[in-house]
């Protein structure tokens, strides 16, 4: 196979693959915050800052995935 | 083949400087910015009027955000921040006016940004702690924390910018893929979802920078 079409499908396993545990780990921590909220609406704006900051944390990995997945399609140092 | 969203179009090149595209957007909207803020500040009232209302409003609403993380006087740190937040709501934003693209979906916007954000925290962190006080935060809690404290400050900035950028720049993308397969006006429920996400990305982008400023500031762990 020659490298385009192995950076191809590289970038779409890293893309696919890497965004399994951003999607996961999202679900999780906005499940966690729904249910602090239910329980204590009163704490609902810290909360929510709380979230999105972590959110953005997590949400990192994916893009992280993203870059490698652009980097391979657009800037490939092994294409020539 | 789709144009590389890493490169930037160049229009013009001054000296052996070359002028690209989302530099003259971001000339543009500092210019609005600048005319709009000296337009609303020109006369302030003790009893303000409707426009001095708003103008208080975003003012104070960003104080309070500064204050919650940071929580010491946000005073300091409100031009940095403020001027951060509102310049990445307009850089977000103007992707969705025809003919605009975001300065912030290219990777030197975000970089810049993220650099400045970069010398502020080492900025704000010596002036609060001193030169050899805040150098001495990067051995806390242990000695041996010191390669990681070091190496966390360099990737939190690369993810800063990378971040705003991978966010920013897929918007666009979709949008452009979908306006390529399925015509012109059925990408309006993304371009929506896109205005969420350009202000989300400014509010995330701005609560991060202050998370990082409020670390170096905090004296209370060092004593």
């Amino acid at each position: 196979m020659d490298v385009k079409l192995i950076s191809i499908l590289a970038a779409a396993l890293a893309v696919s693959i890497g965004s399994i545990g951003p999607a996961l780990a999202e679900g999780r921590s906005v499940a966690a915050a729904m249910d602090a909220i239910a329980r204590q609406p009163e704490a609902a704006g810290t909360i929510s800052r709380t979230l999105f900051v972590g959110l953005a944390m997590i949400e990192t990995m994916a893009i992280y995935c993203l870059v490698i997945a652009l980097l391979l399609l657009f800037a490939n140092p092994y294409a020539g | 083949m789709a144009p590389s969203p890493l490169a930037s179009a160049i229009l013009f090149r001054l000296g052996p400087l070359a002028i690209t595209r989302p530099v003259v957007t971001t000339w543009a909207i500092m210019a609005v910015l600048t005319v709009v803020s000296w337009l609303v500040t020109r006369r302030l009232r003790l009893h303000p009027d409707r426009r001095q209302t708003v103008l208080e409003l975003i003012v104070t609403g960003i104080m309070a955000q500064i204050d919650e993380v940071i929580r010491k006087n946000p005073r300091p740190f409100l031009p940095l921040l403020g001027t951060l937040f509102i310049f990445l709501v307009a850089a977000n934003l103007s992707g969705v006016l025809p003919g605009v693209e975001a300065p912030t979906g290219k990777l030197e916007t975000p970089a810049a940004l993220a650099l400045i954000v970069f010398v502020a925290v080492h900025y704000f962190g010596v002036r609060a702690r001193g030169p050899f006080g805040y150098l001495a935060s990067f051995a806390q809690p242990k000695l041996i924390m010191l390669p990681l404290n070091i190496v966390s400050e360099v990737t939190r900035t690369f993810s800063l910018m990378v971040r705003l950028f991978g966010n920013v720049m897929s918007g666009e993308f979709v949008i452009a893929l979908v306006v390529a397969l399925a015509g012109l006006f059925v990408p309006i429920p993304l371009m929506a979802l896109e205005i969420l996400v350009g202000l989300v990305q400014a509010y995330i982008f701005t609560v991060l920078a202050t998370v990082f400023i409020g670390a170096a500031v905090d004296t209370f762990e060092a004593e």
